[in-house]
């Protein structure tokens, strides 16, 4: 008597502990989103990849469609390679265009795909090579400088221009 | 005693030596014994001791900590306006660190300090000698069985603490300080990855659940065989115990988290 009655609350407990890890699994660390989807492979040549990192999403129309699998350095081109893996289940033209984009003002950096016009898909392995690079916010600034610079010469009211400063970029 | 003196330095160096080599012989020996969990009735009486008794008082301690963490996190981030991430904060603080080191210091309190007390007052009592005088063997017998369901309880608590601890966030951040319930969860789950937070918790506490126990078992097995012997030996259960499952957090989440 004394031992089936331990069985059956060892069972519970051992239940108990499967549901909560389930809970976690579930509730909050989102296990169904986890795509164990077949995927292909597509490479992407960036000038500049700013924060990227692998596991980053890749959005189309702001639906994820894939993550970005390696970024590694191609030291013939100076530029850097980053691998995608987009899902099977979505195919895109042969000429679509590659963004790194940022959600937010503040928010984390992802790949945004625009799809081309041409007939053919992409298939794996491919290289995209229509890609605008990450947003860097020095350069932005020291382009908006020069050519806030490049105005205000001849007014020679602004501050921000000094004297040697260039007319041409 | 003192420490000046080389032969009572080396007396010193060479007891702690012979203890750590007879510590390590018994986890050797408790590893080594998965037999241990072919006689299973055993092993599940000490799932039910140590586990189902330990359930309340962890179930609690995760709603508190859970309503604490709720509550300090809102009012630290309420300065920046990112008050939805409260969620994902408190489900990578709990998976991560939170809920195996505070289950297996509760644990170490509650269960270990039980275990000690038993298995000294068996040393003291001569109840392990006169096993041996029956060819019982008692780390077999008696040990074995006590390590396997701890080492079995542990990693459940620890999933209880977490669950329990995350519903007591949900209660004080949804329905009390009136954080979007689509914005908690939905951060939350962008933010919690299964194999890198959730499982690297759970290796966590199933490594904490082997030192717990073997702590709790060493001091039983190594007390004194007097009265005052068997209660040093479980104040030394919670402190080695608690001491070592920090260190060894420190030690993982360097390993674990360190990129």
């Amino acid at each position: 008597m004394q031992r089936s009655n331990n069985d059956i609350w060892v069972g519970l407990f051992v239940l108990i502990g499967a549901a909560a890890l389930l809970f976690l699994a579930l509730q909050s660390a989102n296990l169904l989103s986890l795509n164990f989807q077949k995927t292909y492979s597509v490479t992407a040549r960036f000038d500049n990849i700013g924060g990227l990192k692998p596991q980053t999403a890749v959005k189309s129309a702001g639906v994820v469609v894939g993550r970005v699998e390696s970024i590694t350095f191609n030291d013939k081109l100076f530029q850097a390679d980053v691998t995608l893996a987009l899902q099977n289940r979505y195919s895109f033209p042969k000429d679509s265009s590659l963004k790194i984009l940022t959600s937010g003002l503040l928010g984390e950096q992802y790949i945004g795909i625009e799809a081309g016009a041409e007939e053919k898909n992409l298939q794996a392995g491919d290289t995209v090579t229509s890609t605008q690079s990450a947003v860097v916010l020095e350069n932005l600034i020291s382009q908006f400088l020069f050519s806030k610079a490049a105005d205000g010469t001849p007014n020679a009211s602004n501050a921000g221009a000094a004297p040697g400063t260039p007319n041409k970029k | 005693m003192s420490f000046w003196n080389p032969a009572d330095l080396g007396f010193a160096v060479r007891s702690k030596l012979s203890d750590l080599g007879r510590g390590a012989r018994l986890f050797w020996r408790l590893l080594s014994d998965l037999g241990g969990l072919r006689r299973f009735s055993l092993v599940r009486d000490q799932v039910h001791f140590l586990g189902n008794y330990s359930l309340a008082i962890i179930a609690v301690s995760g709603l508190f900590v859970g309503f604490v963490m709720g509550l300090q996190y809102f009012y630290g981030l309420q300065r920046y306006g990112a008050t939805e991430s409260v969620g994902v904060l408190i489900s990578l603080s709990l998976l991560r660190e939170f809920g195996p080191v505070i289950t297996a210091l509760l644990f170490a309190g509650r269960a270990g300090t039980s275990l000690t007390a038993e298995i000294g007052l068996m040393k003291a009592g001569e109840q392990l000698s006169a096993m041996e005088m029956m060819a019982v063997d008692p780390v077999k017998r008696v040990l074995a069985p006590r390590f396997w369901g701890g080492v079995i309880a542990m990693p459940m608590l620890s999933a209880v603490f977490c669950a329990v601890g995350i519903l007591g966030g949900w209660v004080v951040c949804v329905p009390l300080l009136g954080i979007d319930a689509g914005a908690f969860w939905s951060q939350m789950q962008n933010g919690t990855d299964v194999f890198r937070d959730l499982g690297n918790g759970v290796i966590k506490s199933i490594v904490f659940g082997f030192t717990v126990t073997f702590v709790a078992l060493l001091q039983g097995f190594e007390a004194q065989p007097t009265p005052e012997g068997v209660s040093r030996a479980t104040t030394r259960t919670v402190v080695v115990a608690s001491l070592a499952v920090l260190a060894l957090d420190f030690l993982l989440t360097a390993m674990m988290f360190s990129i």
